[in-house]
């Protein structure tokens, strides 16, 4: 009966929305693959990919292909279900997380009918996307058990301990965030966030959480399994790491998966502490460019943020080192985590003593 | 013990201060290295359209010379096999008939002459041995090749192209 109630647009509107993120998560994490080797070469004053077309831009599709035409391997000894899961998994989850984040303000047409850019506005938008990270390592966990090998199952491990150290620290660190803008919408975090200055300070929430931001951000970067938290891909010391049986496309899939979460990692960052797609002086704007032109400005400069997100997290790969296991746990576990709790108990007794009199 | 030279630098085995464990500006720093490299003049080219000059003593791949008028230097001595530390050049000589003048410089030419490269360690004793000016190393890499006897370089690869006929060999 419900089903009924909603209207044949409204589900085109919905599929044309979904379609298009997809599509631009793909293609932004196909170039993310070139840029990364881009950056990496240039900040070893190399040239990098600059065989395929100009500058190399159709780098991507020619690796593309090339993993499609390698030949699919799947080990005897290998739980064949779960080997062919694992990949799936790693690439549903990350592909999912995109599905709350607000791209844009909503557009408004001519005969008034709304368009949201958001595919879905839960009320539980964070912690949708904690749980659906989290589901995140199962691809890796089963990847690696499935392998039935032991450098992919230690690295599988090491994954799981990692992911389940820096989500405390990760979630800690957000929840004095929450309590700012009590609420756990991502669209009304985004509301809030409106403008630059409101009222003699800054609106975006990095002004007001910078420690809560930083731990955010560490954490965000073990989650992703990046450098310098790349542990479970210590090629030294694991050969290859969870995906060492893999092959093709399945091989392909982790890799993928790993860049659509960075493009969407960074599209979260930007949307809880910069601000998503507000920008200063964007009611002098919204006056100025038309409502359908003011939507694509705002959009874009979503994708800018996010962008020099990506590009923040590929400095830092080609920059440090990788950590040892018992530095990681200790980062983790005993600076990191009681470092949010401290940040959350002055955002409380803050908002106690002074906003709430 | 005497020291020997005075760059030794004695190690610093402090414990680390509260801004090092913070590890963060540590970071920033090694950030502003990377990025300071984005600015900076590339260490490679981009090699099949541009090529860096050898230097003048370099030695490649090797030739057989011909004189002025296009006849073969080589007359089959074998000094360059016998100078050769890697045995890599085999020759077979032959003499030359009534009405060859113009195609042998000597009397005695070789009838075969193969260098293999896979031998070859491009000393250039061959070039020194010669005593007709007959075999120099170019300035040529030796090129890559799918199987090894596609390394075994016959006369006619060896051979410069004719100076009258313009034989492209």
């Amino acid at each position: 009966m419900l089903l009924l109630l909603i209207g044949l647009s409204f589900i085109i509107e919905k599929v044309i929305l979904i379609s298009v993120i997809l599509m631009g998560s793909l293609g932004i994490a196909m170039y993310a693959t070139w840029a990364e080797r881009k950056v990496a070469a240039v900040m070893q004053d190399r040239r990098g990919p600059n065989r395929a077309g100009p500058f190399g831009i159709l780098q991507p599709l020619a690796d593309g292909l090339k993993l499609f035409m390698k030949e699919e391997i799947i080990p005897d000894s290998s739980t064949r279900f779960l080997f062919i899961l694992g990949p799936c998994l790693a690439m549903l989850t990350a592909l999912m997380t995109s599905a709350v984040v607000p791209w844009g303000p909503d557009y408004v047409t001519s005969s008034g009918h709304v368009v949201a850019l958001q595919v879905a506005d839960i009320n539980i938008g964070i912690l949708f996307i904690f749980g659906v990270v989290s589901l995140g390592v199962y691809g890796v966990m089963l990847g690696g058990w499935a392998s039935n090998n032991k450098f992919s199952l230690l690295s599988s491990i090491r994954a799981a301990s990692q992911a389940i150290s820096y989500e405390l620290a990760m979630g800690i660190s957000l929840i004095a965030l929450l309590m700012l803008t009590s609420t756990l919408s991502l669209r009304e975090i985004v509301g809030q966030q409106h403008g630059f200055w409101h009222d003699g300070y800054f609106t975006w929430n990095f002004f007001k959480q910078p420690i809560g931001f930083l731990v955010f951000l560490v954490c965000s970067f073990a989650e992703l399994n990046r450098a310098p938290f790349d542990l479970p891909e210590a090629e030294s010391e694991l050969n290859m790491g969870y995906h060492q049986e893999y092959s093709s496309m399945k091989l392909g899939f982790y890799l993928f998966a790993e860049y659509i979460n960075m493009f969407v990692s960074s599209a979260i960052m930007a949307t809880l502490f910069f601000g998503g797609y507000n920008f200063p002086f964007m009611d002098q704007v919204q006056v100025a460019a038309g409502p359908l032109f003011f939507t694509i400005i705002c959009v874009m400069v979503l994708l800018t943020k996010v962008v020099g997100f990506i590009l923040f997290f590929m400095f830092v790969r080609w920059t440090l080192p990788r950590f040892r296991y018992d530095q990681l746990m200790r980062l983790g576990w005993k600076s990191l985590i009681p470092l949010a709790l401290v940040n959350m108990v002055i955002t409380g007794a803050v908002i106690l003593w002074t906003l709430k009199k | 013990m005497e020291k020997l030279t005075d760059r030794s630098v004695a190690v610093n085995r402090s414990p680390m201060t509260f801004v090092e464990r913070m590890y963060l500006p540590a970071i920033a720093k090694g950030l502003t290295i990377t990025l300071s490299h984005i600015f900076k003049k590339k260490a490679t080219i981009n090699y099949p359209e541009q090529k860096r000059p050898f230097s003048p003593v370099f030695r490649g791949l090797h030739v057989l010379n011909r004189d002025e008028e296009g006849r073969e230097r080589c007359t089959a001595c074998g000094l360059c096999a016998l100078a050769c530390p890697a045995e890599a050049i085999t020759m077979e000589a032959a003499e030359r008939k009534a009405g060859e003048e113009n195609l042998y410089r000597e009397e005695k030419y070789a009838a075969k002459y193969e260098i293999n490269m896979l031998r070859c360690i491009f000393c250039g004793y061959c070039e020194e041995a010669c005593p007709k000016d007959a075999v120099y190393l170019s300035e040529t890499v030796m090129p890559a090749n799918y199987d090894r006897k596609g390394f075994i370089y016959k006369k006619e690869d060896l051979l410069i192209p004719h100076p009258k006929k313009q034989e492209s060999k």
